[in-house]
């Protein structure tokens, strides 16, 4: 299991990665920490002639937490990430995500932007970035381009970049006030890919819900998300149970799960509905009935 | 699939691979190699610098026998091309320490907890373990489980691993200063059941 | 005044080494030698109709392409059938590389051999094989189906059937109060060592000699066999296994096809060759074990008394059957387990499919039958309403020796030498809290958790012969030097054999240094397989010790002049029995049982010829002896011991999820008395995970047409840290009748009935049968779905 032959590119600048790959064509890939990219070329799947390493680029490993979103450049790791108070007072629901991706050794390596580039649905942080509204940027010699979530995934691991296209930044949105979060998954393993896996962002004032939105791992042609305001909003949070079984019910008609060697599409379904009701009880549970306290 | 990229990186003349220059700093000493860009820095780590230690159990991330630290984090290095660490400070088993005579706390720790059997996967372990005891110098034994289960053994079942890395923050901690416990560790060979009803 | 060291916590004396990055395995060994790759059959079932190499040539630093036209001689014949057996009724075996057929996905076709391994592979990945395609036999239904077939030499696709019947079962079951069937399911995992197998061959063109490094269980096999089939003198032919990253049964089957391969490549390029194994290459071209399907009769009284248990299996050996029916022979003379069961009669199929082979994996077989009883045993119990220890114990082995009437893989019959199952029993209830545990499950059920207890007893027969050997040479700086044959793969050989070393020498276990799996140092070697290594070796070094120790007390004799009954070694020093002060260190005794006529030091001198009185009358040297203060010794048992254990565990089940984990798992275990007990703990702790593994995680999962979907990491889902409980211990150490020092095999018996104790805390928790095994959540799901259904039966506790 070694990679087939190849010529590591380490460009010092952005113009000069962007004109390599310009230049090199289909047969270069930009390679960051890796993580996704070298199993696949240790077992030979993928078999390029280039590679364009960006880690030594400068000014792509910053994490700025603005108003609206942390923006996470395209060489910060899930573990830099993860492990950023500032980030995680933002938008905890990174954090909450993160701890979730692979095993700590591969998160102190992979970046984020990078998972985002893979696009794999099975991946924790796409999702993320589609239930958080976000969006990437896209470096090229034609410029710049910024490509929101719902644009960006169109198939299993499928993005629109094109081949010579660099992901700069990716820029999570962070939600409005009194959204609170949760992230859950089931794994087979510690580390593991998960059988289905969903987090909640749900809005809640005076005791009442406003707004839902819901995001799945592993059980969805593309990572999207799903809103299911119409469902809660107005209800009392103390009723919460009353309404789990029609997000359930509109969980398990939105996703879309296959079967494989770890499960089969029965029971992801299954499993999404049960962690969609335990999101919601998870969220709810502290909220006092409206007027008290 | 695959395609037939190579006549760019043989050096047919030559009759063999064409290199590039890469710089590595290992263990505190920077090594300047002529590799090949497909070069995994697990490879050149065992085979151009010798340093054996590094196992290499899978070369698709998931075993963490090959893992190394990269600026003190641990990392596979089976999903590294040694080309894109140049200036970076890598350290291994050995750097953690190479001397049956004298190992380090953690290596010593899984001595007194026969916390290894065949030995292969040990220096992955021993690194991991070195820097999350720097993150977490006094961990519980849920909290030391968790660290290491990145990890594959085959042969020891973990339970003295977990143990070992309890030991090793206690021996740590016991170079610092004179008495040191390690609360919820029982010693070698006993065990403490999880939830017990 | 020296410490036994037999029964000490003695730290390894193998880890300063391993844990400093300096363990020596055979990918570390050969710098600078060319490395070979394998083009290997991406099809289960082909005929190979044409190899095209000539794109692999275009590759630089490609030295040799090798298909089976370039196979000359013995090594072109079919790969050995390693243990014959009058089971066998079609014995077919692959070759070294694939000759015109290939029957599983990995099988080796060509061998590259290039500068490094990464252009090895390009080369690999250029070679064209033309395929016509076969009909895949994939899974024991269709095995069994027996339309299509894997070899046409094996109709049915039957390579053994074998009966084994003592009393009268079906007789006894047709007469009993109740009768029972059981249907059970059991899938394939695999050894997985973390280091893959490697081998390292070096020609020496000055003395026509062959050394191999290989990561096996066996040096002294890999050796017969290469000086076979490359037609080698065998002192021409060494084999040394180095560190060994893991074996569990893997490593055991010999010769692979590589060794081969590369002693052959070493010979004819003149040059050093190296393979070390890629994970994938492991999964696909190595061995895996476990699958069968079972079927159960079994007939008992209102007590639950066993009257007769008639058994059916069928065994998926995989492709071909190197290693013969050692695995489901395992199975059929294991399943009685610890019960008194005259009246037994099972019956099996080894069947060939177009998967990887099936060799020994821990345990090998003994996990299935223990499945089967225990599974038994369970369903009596629920059958009748009793507590399941009760209907164990109802059964139980009382009296030993214990013939059970059935012939073992050694060839001999099965004879429990020793044990007390009835202690055992009622130390795994107190470690478990047996008891206790229908207050606990009310409180998890009160608080809406679900949780169940399983338990599984198990025997195993361990330290099986032929024999192991023993060398030990004491010398003249008091340094004792032990060479067994067989090969460690982390059983700290290096250590529990110095111990019994260090004990009947009189010597500190620091004087003491251990070699393993070398042929150079000790020829003779059966290899480490079956729980054996301590017993055989063990024995063996014991054995010899005992010999040079009385040596060393004939010649300090001599030189002290005393008689050598009143003499005794403590701390290395050679002493009269309450005299201390005439004494000599053995360090001295190794010099004066060398007669020198050159001193190369001062030590030397006091063995020449005109240092000290001689006498003139006798030869420097007894008739009946020999200089050097050494020699060897055998040990060869009559007949395998039996270990035994019993194992419960509590786990939890996820009402909605299905997710299993496991809360407690409790062992208690008898292998006799234990060498080392921290290493005894540290063997059960793993084999328990790996089991585990088994119980839960890992399975082989191949598709219809023979390609294996998970052969990766990824997918096989070896156990974390995580998934691993912490596992509580208690010991019997039952003495063996049968060996010097009394011990028992400890290496396998941690995984053995991990699959049934599982099965039986899910079965438990749930309130219906489990069958097949491992069980993931998606799976307990999809029967709970059943059950509720009406699709699948309650179990009748209510």
């Amino acid at each position: 299991m070694k990679p087939a032959p190849l010529t590591c590119h380490s460009p010092t600048t952005l113009d000069e990665a962007v004109r390599l790959l310009h230049d090199l064509g289909p047969e270069a890939k930009v390679i960051a920490g890796g993580q996704s990219l070298v199993p696949v070329l240790n077992m030979r799947l993928a078999t390029p002639a280039h590679l364009v390493d960006i880690t030594g680029l400068p000014g792509l490993d910053e994490i700025r937490v603005s108003a609206e979103a942390v923006e996470v450049g395209a060489l910060v790791t899930h573990r830099r990430l993860e492990q950023d108070d500032a980030a995680h007072a933002a938008l905890p629901l990174l954090r909450q995500a993160l701890v979730n991706v692979a095993h700590p050794a591969i998160r102190n390596r992979g970046t984020t932007v990078g998972s985002l580039a893979h696009a794999d649905p099975n991946g924790e942080m796409p999702m993320i970035l589609a239930l958080t509204g976000g969006s990437v940027t896209a470096a090229s010699v034609r410029g710049e381009r910024t490509i929101t979530a719902s644009e960006l995934f169109v198939g299993p691991m499928e993005t629109v970049l094109e081949p010579d296209e660099i992901l700069v930044s990716a820029r999570f949105g962070r939600f409005a006030e009194g959204t609170r979060t949760a992230f859950t998954e089931l794994t087979r393993r510690s580390g593991d890919y998960a059988l289905a896996g969903a987090a909640l962002a749900l809005q809640v004032s005076d005791g009442q819900l406003r707004t839902a939105r819901m995001g799945f791992v592993s059980v969805t042609e593309l990572p999207d998300a799903l809103d299911l305001t119409e469902l809660v909003a107005g209800r009392p949070a103390s009723t919460s149970a009353d309404i789990a079984e029609a997000v359930v019910e509109r969980v398990t008609e939105h996703i879309a799960p296959e079967s494989d060697i770890h499960a089969t599409a029965d029971y992801r379904r299954h499993l999404t509905g049960v962690l969609a009701r335990r999101l919601l009880t998870e969220l709810t549970a502290d909220i006092p009935a409206r007027g008290a306290a | 699939m695959t395609t037939d990229n190579a006549p760019g990186t043989y050096d047919l003349e030559a009759g063999r691979e064409r290199t590039q220059p890469v710089a590595l700093t290992v263990n505190g000493v920077e090594h300047r190699l002529d590799i090949p860009g497909r070069r995994l820095l697990s490879d050149a780590l065992r085979h151009d610098l010798g340093l054996t230690g590094t196992h290499v159990g899978c070369e698709h991330g998931v075993c963490g026998a090959c893992t190394v630290l990269l600026d003190g984090q641990p990392v596979r290095s089976c999903l590294i091309f040694a080309a894109t660490v140049q200036g970076r400070e890598i350290t291994t088993v050995e750097g953690i320490g190479d001397d049956p005579e004298h190992p380090s706390p953690v290596q010593q720790a899984f001595i007194d907890s026969h916390a290894l059997q065949c030995g292969f996967c040990t220096p992955g372990f021993i690194t991991t373990i070195e820097a999350f005891l720097a993150e977490n110098p006094d961990p519980s034994r849920e909290e030391a489980r968790e660290a290491i289960s990145g990890n594959l053994c085959r042969c020891t079942g973990y339970q003295n691993i977990v143990t070992a890395v309890c030991r090793a923050a206690e021996l740590k901690r016991a170079a610092g200063r004179a008495t040191a416990g390690c609360a919820g560790c029982p010693g070698s060979g006993t065990a403490a059941g999880e939830e017990q009803p | 005044m020296t410490t036994r060291m037999f029964g000490q916590r003695i730290k390894r004396r193998e880890d300063p080494r391993l844990v400093t990055g300096n363990g020596r395995y055979v990918d570390d060994l050969g710098t600078g030698a060319l490395e070979a790759a394998f083009v290997r059959s991406p099809h289960a079932h082909a005929r190979i109709l044409d190899i095209d190499v000539s794109g692999a040539l275009d590759v630089p630093g490609v030295v040799a392409v090798w298909t089976y036209e370039d196979l000359v001689g013995k090594l072109a014949e079919p790969l050995p059938m390693l243990l014959p057996h009058p089971a066998i009724e079609a014995p077919v075996t692959g070759h070294v590389l694939a000759k015109d057929e290939v029957n599983h996905v990995g099988e080796a076709i060509v061998m590259v051999i290039a500068d490094d391994r990464y252009l090895a592979e390009d080369a690999a990945s250029r070679i064209e094989v033309e395929y016509e395609f076969r009909d895949a036999v994939v899974g024991i239904e269709a095995a069994r189906d027996g339309a299509a077939l894997v070899h046409e030499e094996a109709p049915g696709n039957i390579a053994a059937h074998l009966v084994q019947e003592v009393g009268d079962a079906p007789g006894r079951i047709a007469s009993a109060a109740h009768v029972l069937e059981l249907d059970l399911d059991i899938e394939r995992s695999a050894s997985m060592p973390m280091e893959g197998k490697g081998v390292l061959a070096r020609w020496n063109r000055e003395d026509g000699s062959l050394r191999v490094h290989s990561s096996t269980q066996t040096s002294t096999g890999v050796r017969a066999a290469l000086a076979a089939r490359l037609d080698l003198p065998l002192n021409k032919v060494d084999v040394i296994t180095p560190d060994v990253g893991g074996g569990f049964g893997v490593k055991i089957n010999h010769p692979w096809p590589e060794e081969l391969a590369l002693g052959a490549a070493a010979k004819v390029l003149e040059r050093e060759v190296k393979w070390t194994e890629d994970r994938r290459e492991h999964f696909i071209s190595s061995a895996h074990e476990r699958q069968q399907l079972q079927r159960v009769r079994v007939g008992f009284d209102d007590d639950g008394r066993i009257a007769g248990l008639d058994v059916q299996f069928w065994h998926d050996n995989g492709a071909y059957l190197p290693y013969g029916v050692i695995v489901p022979l395992n199975t059929s003379t294991h399943i009685l387990g610890p019960y008194d069961l005259p009246d037994y009669r099972v019956e099996y199929y080894s069947l060939y499919t177009n998967t990887v082979i099936v060799t020994p994996y821990r345990g090998a077989g003994r996990p299935q039958a223990a499945y089967l009883m225990e599974r038994t045993m369970d369903a009596v119990a629920d059958y009748l309403g009793r507590d399941r220890t009760e209907v164990r114990r109802r059964n139980f082995v009382r009296e030993f020796p214990h013939p059970i009437g059935l012939t073992m893989q050694d060839g001999r019959e099965g004879i429990y030498d020793s044990g007390d199952y009835d202690t055992s029993l009622d130390k795994l209830k107190a470690l478990v809290g047996w008891d206790d545990f229908a207050d606990y499950r009310r409180e998890a059920e009160a608080a809406g958790r679900r949780v169940g207890l399983g338990i599984g007893c198990y025997v195993e027969s361990t330290g099986a012969g032929p024999y192991e050997g023993g060398h030990i040479e004491i010398e003249t700086t008091g340094r004792v030097n032990v060479a067994t044959g067989l090969t460690s793969q982390g059983q700290a050989h290096q250590t529990v054999l110095a111990q019994i070393v260090a004990d009947e020498l009189g010597v500190p276990i620091e004087m003491v240094s251990v070699t393993t799996g070398d042929t150079r140092k000790m020829g003779y070697s059966v290899g480490t397989w079956g729980s054996r290594g301590a017993v055989m070796s063990g024995n063996a070094v014991h054995l010899t010790a005992k010999k040079v120790k009385q040596k060393a007390l004939a010649v300090a004799g001599r030189s002290l002049e005393v008689d050598p009954a009143d003499l005794e070694i403590v701390d290395g020093i050679v002493r009269v029995k309450g005299d201390p002060k005439a004494q000599m260190p053995l360090a001295m005794v190794s010099v004066l049982s060398n007669p020198l006529r050159y001193a190369f030091d001062d030590t030397a001198r006091a063995a020449t010829q005109f240092a000290g009185k001689q006498d003139e009358t006798k030869p420097p040297i007894a008739e009946s002896d020999k200089p050097g203060l050494e020699d060897s010794d055998f040990y060869s048992p009559v007949r395998s011991t039996f270990a035994s254990g019993m194992h419960a565990a509590i786990v939890e089940t996820d009402p909605e999820t299905a997710d299993i984990r496991i809360l407690r798992y409790c062992v208690v275990h008898d292998c006799g008395p234990m060498i080392n007990p921290m290493v005894v703990e540290g063997q059960v702790h793993g084999g328990v995970a790996q089991g585990v593994g088994g119980a839960l995680y890992e399975k082989m999962a191949y598709d219809s047409s023979g390609q294996l979907l998970n052969a990766s990491f990824m997918d096989f889902l070896m156990p974390f840290a995580a998934e691993v409980p912490e596992i509580e211990t208690d010991h019997l150490e039952t003495p063996s009748p049968l060996n010097p020092l009394g011990i028992k095999g400890a290496g396998e018996a941690g995984t053995i009935p991990v699959s049934a104790v599982i099965a039986s805390a899910v079965e438990d928790a749930e309130g219906f049968p489990i069958t097949r095994m491992p069980i993931s959540p998606p799976e307990l799901w999809e029967l709970r779905r059943r059950h509720d259904a009406g699709e699948w039966p309650s179990l009748r506790r209510g």
